[in-house]
């Protein structure tokens, strides 16, 4: 489904920030991308739909190149749901209105049909009650599952979560990953930079780690956990895991 | 002190100050605010695009805008608009162009430069998450500005833009130059033509003075209004 091969970003001729990265998600796999900050993992998933350009190597996504300047993103990234760390709910818009405007206005469905979506939608994420909210009026926590819903309101074929709890306080951070738990036991492929290993070992297929712009290891779930191979990931995992 | 001086003069030209003068400024005021923003915007873009040359000639054209005193403008293009049209419309001598279509076009492409900053901080005043968010969602470039930036942006900028407005509705008061009646040339027509220049200079002072105020006032109010909560 999502096939990255060979990608080198730089920021500027003398900071490299990936360094011949090289992975693959199959559909319906959960992969989750963990590794220190300043790593490349954000960078990394921003490539996949070309929010990042990067200068050299090939990412593909259900076989169209993403790198392609023949390729059409927006028509691309409308298939690929995407989760922010700090959400990015359209502040101005009301939460239905945030899940009906790229029904819309990229799939040209009616306003009807894209309501009745999105309110399908905030109810799987139980918040139908507060459709006709502002984003600012809801917790952190509840505009995250409210941004998730407005990615899988476009039927999206993978999802990309960009440290979708790193911004959330300590008890909001749950409710966030129940969902996305539950979207990984349904199949839905997914591309997931976190820190939370418990989710990782919960529903995870494969993990990446990385550091310094370099895929260090990339594991089935059990070997990641049972004995990276690599010093480095010994060292993050002793790190995260102690407490 | 005030003996001498004959207020009654304000209420015989009434009808002449309002119905022909503030006519004519307040048109003039709202038309070249609507024109100014509409190619504001369109520079403020063109500033802020990743195109170098679309960049560095925006950059150009407000640099250039600003560093000149309005009175200049207005004048040179009231003797230069003939002659442009002319050359765009391949005439065989200058086209004829009003007093007020001239200095309108001047009040559009001069308050363009200053809107279209006003126009860019406002833009800039959103965080890139939003407009990433948006093209993740598959919104083109112009959908994304349409749907998500502009609206937001609008509303952060709003005040600046109504209080730029208002420095605009004195600024008109400027076309004297082209003798166009417009309140204030109307005032001082018959500042003039009666001999009463402190009556009608004062009452022309006090009438702008209202009119800002007021307006300055409603500005503020709706500032708090529709800010967005984030």
């Amino acid at each position: 489904m999502i096939d990255i091969s060979h990608v080198n970003k730089w920021y500027s001729p003398a900071f490299q920030v990936l360094k011949d990265c090289t992975t693959s998600v199959a559909k319906g796999e959960v992969v989750v991308v963990c590794g220190p900050s300043g790593s490349g993992k954000s960078t990394l998933i921003k490539c996949v739909n070309a929010l990042e350009p990067f200068q050299e190597g090939e990412i593909k996504v259900d076989g169209i190149r993403v790198n392609d300047p023949k390729t059409n993103l927006p028509k691309l990234r409308a298939r690929v749901g995407m989760v922010f760390q700090h959400f990015e709910l359209f502040p101005h818009l009301k939460i239905i209105d945030n899940l009906c405007l790229a029904q819309e206005k990229v799939l040209g469905r009616g306003h009807e049909e894209a309501a009745a979506k999105a309110m399908k939608l905030l109810e799987r994420v139980g918040l139908n009650d507060h459709a006709q909210k502002f984003p600012a009026q809801l917790s952190g926590g509840q505009q995250q599952r409210v941004a998730i819903a407005r990615a899988l309101a476009m039927d999206p074929i993978a999802m990309l979560f960009d440290e979708p709890t790193s911004a959330l306080d300590p008890e909001m951070i749950s409710e966030v990953l129940d969902v996305m738990v539950d979207l990984a036991r349904e199949g839905m492929t997914m591309m997931v930079v976190t820190h939370e290993m418990g989710f990782a070992r919960k529903v995870a297929h494969r993990v990446i780690f990385m550091d310094r712009g370099e895929i260090v290891e990339d594991a089935d779930k059990e070997d990641f956990f049972g004995k990276p191979r690599s010093e480095r990931a010994q060292k993050f995992l002793s790190k995260i895991l102690s407490h | 002190m005030f003996a001498n001086l004959d207020f009654d003069v304000i209420r015989r030209s009434l009808a002449y100050l309002f119905v022909d003068g503030m006519t004519f400024t307040l048109t003039l005021t709202a038309l070249s605010a609507a024109g100014g923003l509409i190619f504001g915007t369109l520079i403020a873009l063109m500033r802020l695009s990743s195109h170098r040359v679309l960049g560095w000639v925006a950059g150009l054209y407000v640099d250039f805008m600003r560093s000149l005193p309005l009175v200049l403008v207005i004048f040179w293009f009231y003797f230069l608009v003939p002659y442009i049209g002319q050359w765009l419309t391949g005439a065989s001598r200058p086209i004829k162009v009003g007093a007020f279509a001239s200095s309108l076009i001047t009040f559009i492409l001069f308050e363009a430069a200053y809107f279209s900053e006003i126009m860019r901080a406002g833009i800039q005043s959103i965080s890139r998450g939003q407009p990433a968010a948006a093209s993740a969602l598959g919104l083109t470039y112009s959908q994304t500005m349409r749907y998500v930036v502009l609206p937001q942006a609008f509303r952060n900028m709003l005040p600046v833009l109504l209080t730029q407005t208002i420095v605009l509705f004195q600024d008109t008061s400027l076309v004297y130059v082209l003798s166009i009646p417009d309140f204030l040339g109307a005032a001082s027509k018959v500042a003039q033509r009666d001999g009463r220049l402190v009556e009608m200079y004062l009452f022309a002072a006090l009438v702008y003075f209202t009119i800002s105020c007021i307006a300055s006032f409603g500005v503020r109010r709706l500032q708090s209004r529709i800010a967005i909560v984030r």
